[in-house]
């Protein structure tokens, strides 16, 4: 549908362009490709996707998996639900090429629950690949490699993104996360060698395949390279999914999507961190809020408070509860963050929230729990006297 | 690849429901040591070690909440929080298995004002007063709040209850206002035991541990062992206590109150006393129980042996019937049935099974009977006035005495079912120094016991009392007890499963004169047992035992078995679930030498030597074991509960 | 329930495990086309799912609890999620949850009496940049105003009545 302006996802690439060519290499130089693109994932944590398929393709099992994370769930993120409606055959193409250089015969699509409505045409999708021999035996009629991809749908879970809930949820449990470590990379779905990546990550990974390493790192920065696709909503003129060079300020970047009035934006949703406007232009979007992309605009009359109410509900509701830091420390900031706004916290209570904080951050078990702090704490330092100012004075 | 796996001998802990289980490579290839750090404290550990189990080595304390011993890691509580050179975040110590050399601190400050949130936290929703709780001054979170300090709460405390306390079972008692989502009880009930009653349920703060569809305990299918009580760190769960009526009945002048002591309460209630385990109090308990007022102190050591003998000669019957007669209706193996944990997991779960549980009657349910017929009339005491109590380790034995079949004597046969840990409060509120008073005997006509009885109480127990009378009773000679233990030390020991084939002699004795006071029994000489092979099996840990019925049901070795003994409770009778808390490995272990020493100590260690059980068939049964009499009050029957749940 | 429904629904759990495998991967599949099919997991669901992969009923019960979409209690035929989370706030979200409760007579969280609505909040539903947002069962709305409510329910009956009208065909 779109006339989407892009330099590596949002182009043209003649179907099956990075398949044909991992089948005509090793997987090790497949792999080998991944790590010197220096692509790094796209779905939160950043961790460089050519390092974890080789972690997976060097543990020692017969059985492994492929799982392309498609839970996008952090609020304000949904370029995800565009590149899979948009881009379906090139997620299948990248997933494809994911379990030939780790040695998976099997793709799982985790897609949320809320996304019902882009099932049919992913599953649409996967038997039209299947029916011209780019899914199944010998795929691409490359001898020995066997590969299928299902779709399994979430029910509603925000913590089941993140990829140990994921595996957990596959497995036909809550959603809750795992121990780590091992890492799914070594005991996985079911027990098995798996790898979870993101769907943006998926499909540039056959970009890269595609269009070669080279091509790939003329963009972004020296550690980060490549482009960054980005879910812009809030108070702007453009609201919408944009992909960009990684190296972009938020200066820039709103600047692009009108939201030059900004008060403040939300860079990596709920669990990312509020920047003011004074830093907008030092502020590389991506390096210093990798999570997902998710970029909400607040303008001049937004209340910083009700941000922070806003997203503890959030993370009060989607918190798993398995550990003490975040299924009792959520509600707690919640409290706070409502004392705060009418004038019932005292300060010697906002830094015993301050140590929770901190706390959570530490001892959770999972990137939930760790990260639900940030939005509050970011909020308590650039907006100081937005806050000062309702704290009774003791 | 391997599975570490935390007491493998007792937990089943399938895939599906042990996703937690430590599982990692070894990458260096030598399967060796790896070097760790702890607080400046050099440690070589084997590879996989969590830093939790390194610490221990080095006595650095680390503390605990959802860690158990006996259980997979949860990982959950973040208690055990320590900070790991190079890791952003802190590690829960009881899962992050070393695989290379870490530097680790348990004590920084960062790692001290977490642990320190983290129990305040689980304090601001603590609802109970630590005065008014079973588990004052011997629950985790309490030792916590004591270890760090707590003079207040920092993130206020709930006033008000949330969940109403679940009374509805004659076990249990579950009170999740003072629960703190360990789910050591989940991890308990589901991979030590596999019956399945608890879960997590809702998920975020609204997380509670509830059963199918919240319903209450007692409508689900819960076996009441108490597993999940013995592993709860705070008073969230308890059993049903039963001591006020006791009380009452012994300040009641009417009554008579009597009470049956089981062996593996002996051999725990020292733990409640601050001694170490395994230091068994038989004799002292005895005194303490007449200070406490009760009118006569018995051994339910003298119904082990009778249950010995009743249900020795029911499997001689099955056998004579199914081996000779070839009776198809005759259900081999017999299971025995003295665990009534056991008996409610196979009504559930087996119910097509309940043909092969012995009639026999527990201990515990035959003293009640014979009590309020036997000992009723030879007293000259109206039935009527006398209050049985059961001393017990076990929570199971309150639904047991509950059970209305249980009444052959015309009352209910044992009125109270009471735990080790209830006596040893009674006993401190009497003001009695247990350790420290004077020994003294039970009470006859039923003091007199065997070492048969008492080892009743250990895994194997029943198994290994049951060939001591068999194997003398069938071949006609005088069994050395230590001897037959050498030769089937199998069945000792606390694996899961046991198996043994026992082959008897060629030339076998007479037939005994116990049993052939029952004129039905329908042979005169053991020519038809000469040189049978018996095949034998022991599990405990209904997850155990579930793995023995599977086989059964496809045809596996278990299914040509003769005979075989499962109990509930990991360890047996001595881990029950109404055993002091904690239980550990260990313990249990300590516990079973305390059992196996004292049967030992017995001039008379063969059931069938106990002359009060001689003459109980002599001047009361008088039809002989398994005779009509013995029917009516030592038998009784099963339900087949399935496990659907209305 | 009747006890022909019962054999119904044992059959479909039967043949639903047939189709996702007998084992515990199976479970979130299953759930989800009988919370589709029955818009809700009955009792008796459960327990027959627990049956059929070897799992105990508490642990169905206790994954169902976990995941806002699958419910243990019987739901609305017309599930209506608003988006409560910022950037749908933002937008104005506030005006079209008063219209929701208006048109309904519920309050969030609540199933109308008639049992064709449910009214509930979800988080994030990934169509930030034209919220308000919300979902009826599987199809998304975006931008979402008062007046669109009103038509949004009017057609939602609209289809109840033609849907109960063919059921009454077929009985
Ligand atoms: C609470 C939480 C939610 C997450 N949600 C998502 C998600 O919706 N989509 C996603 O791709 N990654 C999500 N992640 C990150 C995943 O755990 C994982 O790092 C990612 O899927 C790896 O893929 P990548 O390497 O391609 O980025 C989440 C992490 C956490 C802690
Ligand atoms: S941090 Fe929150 S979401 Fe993550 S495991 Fe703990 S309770 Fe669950
Ligand atoms: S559970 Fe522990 S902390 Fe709570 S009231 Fe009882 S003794 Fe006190
Ligand atoms: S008593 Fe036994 S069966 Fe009942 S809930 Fe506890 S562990 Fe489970
Ligand atoms: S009931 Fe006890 S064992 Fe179970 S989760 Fe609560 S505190 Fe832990
Ligand atoms: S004891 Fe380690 S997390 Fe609970
Ligand atoms: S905030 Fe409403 S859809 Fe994302």
């Amino acid at each position: 549908m779109s006339e989407r302006k892009g330099y590596i996802l949002f182009i043209d690439v003649e179907p099956n362009t990075g398949l044909k060519k991992a089948l005509t290499k090793k997987r090790t130089e497949v792999i080998a490709d991944i790590r010197n693109s220096g692509l790094k994932g796209r779905g939160g944590a950043g961790f460089p996707t050519g390092v974890k398929w080789n972690l997976a393709a060097s543990a020692s099992s017969d059985t492994k998996y492929v799982v392309c994370n498609a839970d996008e769930g952090e609020p304000g993120t949904f370029k995800d639900r565009v590149i899979l409606s948009e881009y379906t055959d090139d997620l299948l193409e990248g997933i494809t090429i994911a379990g030939y250089a780790i040695g998976a015969e099997t793709g799982i699509i985790y897609l949320r629950g809320e996304y019902e409505y882009l099932k049919k045409q992913i599953v649409d999708t996967i038997d039209k690949r299947r029916s011209e021999g780019w899914l199944g035996k010998n795929v691409g009629g490359k001898e020995v490699f066997n590969f299928d991809i299902e779709i399994r749908m979430g029910s509603g879970a925000y913590v089941c993104g993140e990829e140990t809930a994921l595996i957990e949820s596959l497995e036909g449990q809550r959603g809750e996360p795992r121990n780590r470590p091992p890492f799914p990379v070594n005991t996985g779905f079911m027990g098995c060698p798996t790898i979870v990546n993101n769907v943006e990550t998926l499909v540039t990974a056959s970009r890269i395949i595609a269009k070669g390493v080279d091509w790939f790192t003329k963009y972004g920065i020296d550690k980060s390279t490549g482009t960054k696709v980005y879910s812009i909503s809030g108070d702007c003129e453009k609201p919408g999914v944009y992909e960009f060079n990684i190296g972009i300020t938020i200066a820039e970047l709103l600047k692009e999507v009108g939201g030059g009035n900004a008060k403040a934006v939300v860079m990596g949703g709920a669990s990312g961190r509020v920047v003011p406007a004074k830093d907008f232009a030092k502020t590389v979007a991506y390096v210093d809020a990798p999570t997902g992309g998710s970029v909400i605009v607040l303008g001049q009359e937004r209340d910083m408070l009700d941000v922070a109410e806003n997203f503890l509900e959030f993370f009060v509701e989607e918190s798993c509860g398995q550990c003490t830091p975040c299924r009792e420390g959520n509600p707690l900031l919640l409290d706070g963050v409502k004392r705060l706004k009418n004038g019932t916290c005292s300060m010697e209570y906002l830094q015993e929230l301050m140590s929770l904080a901190e706390t959570m951050q530490l001892a959770s078990k999972c990137g939930l729990g760790q990260s639900s702090p940030n939005a509050f704490l970011s909020i308590i330092e650039h907006f100081e006297t937005e806050i000062f100012g309702r704290v009774p004075v003791m | 690849m391997e599975d570490k796996k935390i007491n493998s001998d007792t937990s089943r802990a399938p895939k599906s429901v042990k996703p937690h289980t430590i599982k990692i490579e070894d990458t260096d290839g030598i399967g060796g040591k790896v070097k760790v750090t702890i607080d400046g404290v050099d440690v070589r550990v084997p590879f996989g070690t969590t830093i939790l189990d390194a610490a221990k080595m080095i006595n650095v304390h680390i503390p605990t909440l959802c860690h158990h011993e006996d259980l997979c890691v949860a990982g959950v509580c973040r208690v055990c929080v320590v900070d790991v050179e190079g890791q952003r975040t802190l590690q829960a110590s009881c899962a992050y298995p070393i695989t290379q050399p870490i530097v680790v601190h348990t004590t920084s400050p960062k790692v001290r004002r977490a642990r320190r949130n983290i129990i305040d936290l689980l304090l601001s929703k603590h609802y109970g007063e630590c005065y008014s709780c079973v588990r004052n001054n011997n629950c985790e979170l309490q030792t916590l709040a004591k270890e760090y300090g707590v003079d207040k709460y920092r993130f206020g405390h709930i006033t008000e209850r949330r969940h109403e306390v679940d009374n509805s079972s004659y076990a249990l008692r579950r009170d999740m206002d003072k629960c703190v989502l360990c789910r050591r009880c989940v991890r308990t009930c589901i991979d030590l035991q596999e019956v399945g009653v608890l879960g997590a349920i809702g998920r975020g703060d609204e997380t509670v541990i509830g059963t199918f569809m919240d319903k209450p305990l007692a409508d689900v299918i819960c076996i009441n062992c108490g597993q999940c009580i013995n592993r709860c760190p705070t008073g969230a769960l308890q059993a049903n206590d039963p001591s006020d009526e006791i009380w009452n009945a012994i300040d009641d002048p009417k009554k008579h109150v009597v009470i049956q002591t089981a062996p593996s309460p002996r051999a725990g209630i020292g733990e409640e006393f601050g001694l170490e385990p395994g230091v068994p109090l038989t004799f002292e308990m005895n005194t303490a129980l007449r200070r406490c007022g009760f009118d006569k102190v018995f051994d339910t050591n003298f119904t082990a042996d009778l249950t010995i003998i009743e249900e020795g000669t029911e499997l001689i019957l099955r056998l004579y019937n199914a081996l000779v007669k070839k009776d198809p209706q005759i259900a081999l193996p017999q299971f025995t049935s003295c665990s009534p944990g056991w008996v409610k997991y196979i009504e559930h779960f087996y119910p097509e099974y309940l043909a092969h549980v012995s009639s026999s009657k527990s201990p515990q349910q035959m003293f009640g009977a014979v009590i309020k017929t036997y000992y009723a009339q030879i007293n000259n005491i109206d039935p009527a006035d006398i209050v049985t109590v059961a001393l017990m380790p076990c929570s199971a034995k309150k639904f047991e005495c509950n059970r209305p079949e249980m009444s052959d004597s015309g009352y209910k046969d044992v009125d109270y079912g009471l735990t080790t840990r209830e006596l040893a409060q009674m006993i401190r509120e009497a003001g009695i120094d247990l350790p420290r008073i004077p020994k003294s005997d039970f009470d006859d006509p039923f003091g007199s016991a065997t070492g048969s009885g008492v080892i009743f109480g250990a895994t194997g127990g029943v198994m290994e009392a049951a060939l001591r009378t068999v194997f003398e009773l069938v071949t006609g000679q005088i069994a050395d007890p230590d001897a037959l233990a050498g030769q089937v030390s199998e069945i000792r020991g606390f694996d899961g499963i046991k198996y043994k084939e026992l082959t008897l002699p060629e030339k076998l004795g007479p037939v005994p004169d116990i049993l052939r006071m029952n004129k039905d029994v329908p042979f005169d000489s053991w020519d038809w047992l000469s040189g049978a092979t018996l095949k034998l099996a022991v599990a405990h840990g209904t997850a155990n035992a579930k793995k023995v019925l599977d086989d059964i049901i496809a045809g596996g070795k278990f299914s040509e078995c003769h005979f075989i003994e499962f109990m509930a409770c990991p360890g047996g009778c001595l881990g029950g679930g109404g055993q002091p808390i904690p239980t550990t490995p260990e313990i249990r272990k300590a516990r079973a030498k305390a059992i196996y020493s004292e049967d030992q100590a017995y001039e008379i260690r063969k059931s069938h030597d106990n002359p009060a059980v001689v003459e109980l068939y002599v001047k009361f049964l008088t039809e002989g074991p398994n005779g009509h009499l013995a029917h009516k009050l030592l038998h009784t029957h099963y339900t087949p509960r399935g496990k659907y749940i209305a | 329930m009747l006890m022909t429904e019962r054999q119904t629904q044992a059959d479909t759990i039967e043949a639903l495990a047939k189709k996702f495998g007998k084992d515990r991967t199976g479970l979130m599949p299953i759930l989800q086309e009988i919370q589709a099919k029955y818009k809700h997991i009955s009792d008796f669901a459960m327990q027959e799912i627990a049956r059929e992969l070897d799992i105990h009923p508490v642990e169905v019960y206790s994954v169902i609890s976990f995941y806002a979409f699958l419910r243990s209690k019987q739901t609305g035929k017309f599930v209506i999620r608003l988006c409560r989370t910022l950037s749908c706030e933002m937008a104005g979200k506030k005006r079209v949850a008063r219209q929701l409760e208006n048109e309904l007579g519920v309050a969030f969280g609540e199933t109308t009496s008639d049992g064709r609505f449910t009214l509930e909040y979800a988080n994030c539903l990934g169509l930030c940049d034209q919220g308000p947002a919300m979902l009826v069962n599987d199809v998304a709305f975006t931008e979402v105003t008062p007046e669109k409510v009103h038509e949004i329910i009017q057609e939602c009956k609209r289809t109840f009545s033609v849907y109960a009208q063919e059921v009454q065909k077929h009985v």
